[in-house]
């Protein structure tokens, strides 16, 4: 059942094994309507073996997914019309223009009023002049600039977003940044978004989220968590937990 | 099924066709030289052969109906090899797609190319070697539609073991038609291969086409009781491939494999 003031997306002790690889071990949070979420922490942390599952690519050893309320084991196709997501390791099909993966994907989505849709998004994004333009030949940031675009095509509940301003220009970057904040506050979706940038993650997170070995390790506002943990910035505290000892205490 | 998520699909396929022209060119290239050719061995066969028997509906016809099951299975794996190509896994099946709808944008791209390969072999078997289909009329039907299912199943099938075993595994999909042509007799009776590959040969839909093609060009009716044995064969391979699809998709989002989905990562 959708819940309109309920989390939109709700993962709930969930863990993922590969063999003996424990690659998400009982991660469990929540996010609500007009917020940001950052899900950092160091490589081969789980950041993306979480969102995999979130998308539906990866089942979970164990645990629960929610999204707008519908539990995605269950009903993954209808959990799914309430998504999208960009990530640089997902570029789109590069042997289809710009034009041709807005509407290939819009139709995925059964998005109402196609055509005006993807005019509006690619003023937004600045991908006009592109639109004929095989997404093979564009530029790292121009492709990531036309898979936020087709992350936006039928205005998700929640967004998904794994590292989404990397390859862009610090300009484009903030525009980008200030655009999803806005979309987050007036659309009442949701956001989960992943970065290296602490700079981004302080800027645009309402709340973030320390992952290490598949565990969350902290949790809280990006602005205060460094000053109660004893860190200078939120970028001192990522060392600090990267470095921390794996579970149990064992160097 | 959501008739939007398979024109996406089908929609998919139709630019890349547009915008490329080798992807087009092959639908008739190769099917125009294999009328060409065995038109041409017939026409020898019939010079050397002896009086009253016709080779060219015997071999050009079993040559094109065998090149329409194979346009048809190449139809779908093709359209599958572009995602694995493209490495587009993980944004399609990112989204509300489900595999009945993958499967049947697949199956329609499939349809789409092999009906355009049937009619260049047609008019070329007419047009060059006054070999007509016409005359069989509606009666032709249940011949294509038992290649047409079949086609569709080892496409399917197809689809299923590159997902799973990796793009590397492209080789062993192309020779799966020439691999079954010797069971099904494309060529000669089944009734000369001996009795462990006539077992075999029972159990695929295509024996019973071209079994029905002999008898028609034989002068007799066509074995209607067969062919419908064909036909539910064939409805049975499709159901078949498309849980052998589901069963290696449910593995690839157990393992991950749809999420990371390369040369390098597949074993």
């Amino acid at each position: 059942m959708t819940s309109p003031s309920g989390p939109i997306l709700s993962v709930e002790n969930v863990r993922k094994a590969f063999g003996a690889l424990r690659a998400v071990d009982g991660v469990s949070f929540h996010v609500a309507p007009g917020e940001i979420v950052g899900l950092v922490g160091p490589n081969g942390a789980g950041k993306t073996t979480t969102i995999n599952m979130i998308l539906g690519v990866l089942a979970p050893t164990a645990g629960r997914i929610e999204i707008d309320g519908i539990d995605l084991a269950l009903q993954r196709s209808r959990a799914l019309t309430r998504t999208n997501f960009a990530a640089v390791y997902a570029p789109l099909p590069g042997n289809l223009t710009v034009e041709q993966n807005l509407r290939v994907f819009g139709r995925l989505y059964a998005v109402e009023r196609l055509s005006e849709r993807i005019e509006t998004l690619l003023a937004t994004y600045d991908l006009v002049r592109y639109r004929k333009a095989k997404a093979g030949v564009l530029s790292s940031g121009e492709q990531t600039r036309l898979s936020l675009a087709k992350a936006m095509l039928n205005r998700p509940r929640l967004l998904l977003l794994d590292e989404p301003t990397a390859s862009i220009d610090p300009s484009s970057a903030r525009d980008i940044r200030a655009g999803i904040s806005d979309l987050v506050e007036a659309g009442h979706c949701g956001a989960l978004w992943t970065s290296h940038n602490m700079y981004e993650v302080e800027a645009v997170c309402d709340r973030v989220l320390f992952l290490s070995r598949g565990r969350i390790l902290l949790e809280g506002d990006p602005k205060t968590l460094p000053a109660q943990h004893g860190a200078a910035s939120l970028d001192d505290l990522f060392v600090a937990v990267a470095h921390e000892p794996p579970h149990g205490g064992e160097a | 099924m959501n008739p939007s998520r398979v024109a996406a699909i089908v929609l998919r396929q139709l630019y890349l066709f547009r915008g490329s022209p080798q992807r087009v060119l092959p639908i008739f290239a190769w099917v125009a030289v294999d009328i060409l050719l065995w038109g041409f061995i017939t026409r020898y066969l019939n010079q050397v052969g002896r009086p009253g028997f016709d080779f060219v509906p015997a071999l050009l016809g079993a040559v094109l109906l065998w090149d329409f099951l194979t346009r048809v299975m190449q139809g779908v794996t093709m359209a599958f090899f572009e995602d694995v190509w493209s490495r587009n896994f993980l944004n399609f099946f990112a989204t509300p797609l489900r595999t009945s709808e993958y499967l049947a944008g697949l199956v329609l791209t499939g349809v789409m190319s092999s009906v355009l390969g049937l009619l260049v072999m047609l008019v070329l078997a007419w047009a060059v070697f006054g070999l007509s289909f016409a005359g069989y009329g509606l009666a032709l039907a249940p011949f294509l539609m038992v290649l047409f299912l079949t086609g569709i199943a080892l496409g399917i099938t197809g689809a299923g073991i590159v997902l799973r075993l990796g793009p590397a595994s492209e080789w062993l999909i192309w020779p799966i038609p020439t691999l079954v042509s010797p069971f099904v007799g494309v060529f000669y009776p089944v009734t000369i291969l001996p009795a462990w590959m006539q077992l075999i040969s029972s159990a695929l839909p295509p024996t019973y086409v071209f079994e029905g093609l002999r008898a028609v060009v034989a002068g007799r009716p066509p074995p209607w009781d067969r062919l419908a044995l064909g036909l539910a064969l064939a409805v049975g391979f499709v159901t078949l491939a498309c849980l052998f699809f589901t069963g290696v998709y449910r593995y690839a989002i157990r393992t991950g494999l749809i999420a990371r989905y390369s040369a390098e990562t597949v074993s």
